[in-house]
């Protein structure tokens, strides 16, 4: 065989032995793309199967929420007008009186007043009870108390007289303990005494009980049933 | 015969160099590829997994509908209770 048929036949072997190396190497590779691929295909299907449900499930919960958003607002701005609405949502969410109610687009242009120095907390809670509250039964007819000086302190009107305009005269709070200078006797019931000390109002006794016949026994009642029929 | 020479020098000098440099361009290209897929695949993976929890939106949703029904039921006793402002 001639020298030029052998180095063609090594030149050959050599580009066909470059052409397996190369090409069993991208085979592997390939195969290594295909395997991944696999799990993407899986990941993906995953996704879309547990995704499929969630557009009407949330369009469901925010048709719902909308619902609410509305009854709320609407109740709100119904009983308690614009402009306190608003105040009332500005002293909760600073700033949220800009963007106003969703239902109601001139809630947006209205003033928020600020509602923690028109309402103390007490006499916010009560008014909104509504003119049936102790708060507001003064004028039923009138707005809500909303004095912004004295609305604090009309709430004492609401406690027992006495113990908010008269304090000077109620008793200092006893010492307490089997040492103590004066001993109370144990009370009949929680927050009352039978007697306190000084000048401190005493409860009143009970009244004595009317003696009736049939507490008098049988004797008594049979001569006052003679007395009576002697009478007759 | 000098034809045949010519022949081999092409082989071993033109056609093999091109036939590896080809195939090694195929291979790294491939190779490439391989870390790209194997990230989507685990994002993939992880996505499918956080999804899980989607489930839990059917209890979400009863949740809302009995939140909103109850806050309608006390919506419409505050109407009848408080007076409307004037």
């Amino acid at each position: 065989m001639p020298a030029a048929g052998v180095v063609m036949i090594i030149a050959v072997v050599l580009i066909v032995l470059a052409l397996v190396y190369y090409l069993v190497s991208t085979i592997v590779a390939l195969q290594r793309i295909t395997n991944s691929l696999d799990e993407a295909i899986t990941g993906v299907v995953g996704i879309i199967e547990k995704s499929a449900p969630v557009d009407e499930v949330v369009t469901s919960i925010n048709t719902n929420l909308d619902a609410g958003v509305d009854l709320l607002e609407g109740l709100l701005v119904k009983k308690a007008g614009m402009e306190d609405a608003v105040g009332l949502v500005e002293g909760l969410y600073p700033g949220a009186a800009g963007e106003g109610f969703r239902n109601f687009p001139e809630s947006s242009k209205t003033k928020a007043p600020r509602i923690s120095e028109v309402y103390t907390k007490g006499t916010l809670t009560l008014a909104r009870l509504g003119r049936e509250a102790p708060i507001a039964a003064a004028s039923p007819n009138g707005p809500a108390l909303r004095n912004p000086s004295y609305g604090s302190l009309a709430a004492r009107a609401l406690y027992p007289e006495g113990r908010q305009t008269r304090p000077g005269s109620m008793p200092r709070s006893p010492v307490i303990g089997t040492d103590s200078p004066v001993q109370y006797e144990p009370s009949e019931s929680p927050g009352v005494r039978k007697r306190m000390p000084g000048k401190a109002a005493v409860l009143d006794p009970p009244p004595a009980p009317v003696q009736t016949e049939a507490q008098e026994g049988p004797v008594k009642s049979g001569l006052a049933f003679l007395r009576r029929l002697k009478g007759d | 015969m000098t034809l045949e020479w010519i022949g081999d020098a092409i082989l071993l000098l033109v056609v093999l160099p091109v036939v590896v440099y080809l195939l090694r361009g195929v291979l790294n290209a491939a190779n490439s590829i391989v870390p790209s897929v194997q990230q989507i695949a685990a994002a993939a993976t992880a996505g499918s997994k956080d999804l899980d929890a989607t489930a839990l939106l059917l209890t979400t949703q009863d949740q809302v509908q009995k939140t909103i029904e109850v806050a309608a039921d006390y919506g419409g006793s505050l109407d009848v209770i408080l007076d409307d402002a004037r």
